[in-house]
């Protein structure tokens, strides 16, 4: 009998391994690389602008007097009233959907809907606010109308989130909780939504990143692209010290003020738009940055 | 036609008294009947052990006891499977699954240890019926002196239930079933995931606890039903093939079926 010589064929098949690994790194490093240019390029433009007077100034026709004071508080303003009105409606929803819903033919349908809804243009939903928030329930161009339309534009991505963060729940846990006597709410709410909350709040931040950056739909409603005041604070010296004024206020955000100093023909206005930019990207990166956190230290409480 | 099924050799001793009895009980996975017209009765006090290989419909018919297939569409029961001393009737409709989960126990194959501290897991089913400071404390305590957990958890209640070897968050869970006072306690394969040390503490466990609970026992493993049951059925196909005394099954049992199982020739 003629022994079969291994000897070639595991050449060959070791070749093939080298190659793909060879692939695999250069398909990896072309996004690192990518990402790490943009960043570099923003970091020898912009940084040194980044002082505390561009973040205590507001906009001007001077670009070495020119801040981003508005625009940033605009942001966290907008990013409050989006995560205030998101979370609560996409989690419900996804729950809901999840441990709820029967399996029929309408909730079917609903279902492959809010996946299609994440993937929904986000200058459609500006302009579903423009017709809706603005014109016809008259909430004008300000704070809430901004916040409540991001919150529109990341409802899906919460409720996907929270969809895929009940589901890595084994069966048996709801199973057992059931078994002592539990109510569908009681499971939920004592059990599902305790053990969900890591997956739940990474999604949540993901998505309120993506919100930080969005534009085309704030432009849509009519953020301003100049504004030289603050809305009114939050806080207040009368009882009851809080104060919701400042939903009411026209707005602007950090990829708005962007927008708007990128589009000028003068050099030192890119400068600054640089500089506005690596404000943004330390916010959703902070953001993501707490994600990853939150993440781990579910991993650790929890292991099925 | 119910009595009929144990022996005249059981029913020379003192009158049994049944917990519970499954009249023509059948189950239906949508069209799939996993349950087909079973007779058979639950003795108070005593450990009945159901086996049978796999597909035979025991978990099925342990499952039917708290309604926990009722959180799932598509099923339906037929026939009765009566609770005594009342004789409620655990399949009607109108008996509320709540209720049931609230009178019967389960413990289930794989430890369903919450990610909660220790204390937590044993007190969750106390809390939902309301309990609350010193004397919720004395029954959890109560609960893990009798699950014989007790003596390895006292330092630690409010440490991570996940700290503790799989035998021990079986006996936890048991723990947690026992602290609210279930007049049946259902084991499905309670001891398939742990090793013969962990399974021989719970075997211990399980027939201390038959002073004070009716217990119903889906178990792959003969031994271990012929160790600890009092009366044994066997079951194939969804259907009860032979019920007797654990020692008769074992011993001399009457079907060929029974026979055939119980010396491995399949399942």
């Amino acid at each position: 009998m003629d022994m079969t010589d291994f000897g070639p064929i595991i050449k060959k098949r070791k070749r093939q391994d080298a190659l793909f690994n060879i692939v695999g790194i250069a398909c990896t490093l072309v996004g690192i690389v990518a990402l790490g240019a943009l960043l570099a390029d923003m970091l020898a433009d912009g940084l040194s602008r980044l002082d505390p007077q561009f973040f205590l100034s507001f906009p001007s026709r001077f670009a070495a007097r020119a801040g981003i004071l508005s625009s940033w508080v605009g942001s966290l303003m907008i990013i409050a009233v989006t995560a205030a009105m998101a979370v609560p409606l996409g989690v419900a929803a996804g729950v809901y959907l999840e441990e709820y819903a029967s399996k029929n033919w309408v909730n079917t349908i609903i279902e492959t809907n809010i996946a299609n809804l994440a993937g929904v243009p986000s200058i459609i939903y500006g302009l579903m606010a423009l017709g809706l928030l603005v014109y016809g329930l008259g909430l004008g161009q300000s704070v809430l109308t901004g916040g409540v339309t991001l919150a529109f534009l990341i409802l899906p991505i919460v409720i996907v989130a929270t969809r895929e963060a009940l589901r890595t729940i084994p069966q048996g846990i709801r199973e057992a909780a059931y078994a002592v006597g539990s109510t569908k709410w009681q499971v939920t709410r004592y059990h599902l939504l305790p053990y969900s909350t890591g997956g739940i709040l990474t999604g949540v931040i993901i998505a309120l990143s993506r919100a930080l950056g969005e534009t085309a739909p704030l432009i849509t409603i009519g953020a301003l692209t100049f504004i030289a005041f603050l809305p009114p604070s939050p806080v207040s010296t009368e009882f009851p010290f809080l104060s919701f004024e400042w939903i009411w206020s026209p707005f602007s955000v950090l990829p708005i003020q962007m927008f708007n100093w990128v589009s000028r023909p003068d050099q030192d206005f890119i400068v600054n738009a640089a500089g506005a930019g690596l404000a943004l990207i330390t916010m959703t990166l902070s953001l993501n940055a707490v994600a990853i956190v939150i993440r781990y230290r579910m991993r650790r409480s929890i292991k099925w | 036609m119910v009595d009929s099924v144990l022996t005249s050799q059981a029913k020379a001793e003192k009158p049994a008294r049944f917990k519970a009895e499954a009249r023509s009980l059948s189950f239906f996975y949508g069209e799939v009947q996993a349950l087909k017209n079973i007779d058979l009765v639950f003795e108070e006090n005593k450990i009945t052990a159901i086996i049978g290989p796999s597909g035979c419909g025991k978990s099925t018919l342990l499952r039917c006891f708290n309604r926990i297939h009722d959180l799932y569409p598509g099923i339906k029961y037929e026939g009765e499977l009566r609770l005594n001393p009342s004789g409620l009737n655990i399949i009607d409709p109108k008996t509320s699954p709540l209720e049931m989960r609230m009178r019967v126990g389960m413990v289930f194959q794989k430890p369903t240890t919450f990610p909660k501290s220790i204390f937590e897991n044993v007190a969750f089913g106390l809390r939902l019926r309301g309990e609350n400071g010193k004397e919720l404390g004395e029954r959890v305590e109560q609960a893990l002196v009798d699950s014989f957990l007790w003596d390895e958890v006292k330092d630690r209640l409010d440490r991570s239930a996940y700290d503790l070897s799989g035998g021990q968050q079986q006996r936890l869970c048991i723990a947690r079933t026992l602290a609210t006072s279930p007049e049946i306690m259902l084991f499905d394969e309670p001891t398939s995931a742990l090793d013969p040390n962990a399974t021989s503490k719970i075997e211990d466990l399980l027939v201390s606890l038959k002073e004070s609970i009716t217990i119903i026992i889906v178990t792959h493993n003969m031994q271990q039903a012929a160790r600890i049951s009092d009366n044994t059925a066997f079951m194939y196909l969804g259907e009860l093939i032979e019920f007797d005394r654990t020692a008769n099954i074992f011993q001399m049992p009457s079907e060929k079926l029974t026979e055939d199982y119980i010396t491995g020739h399949f399942g």
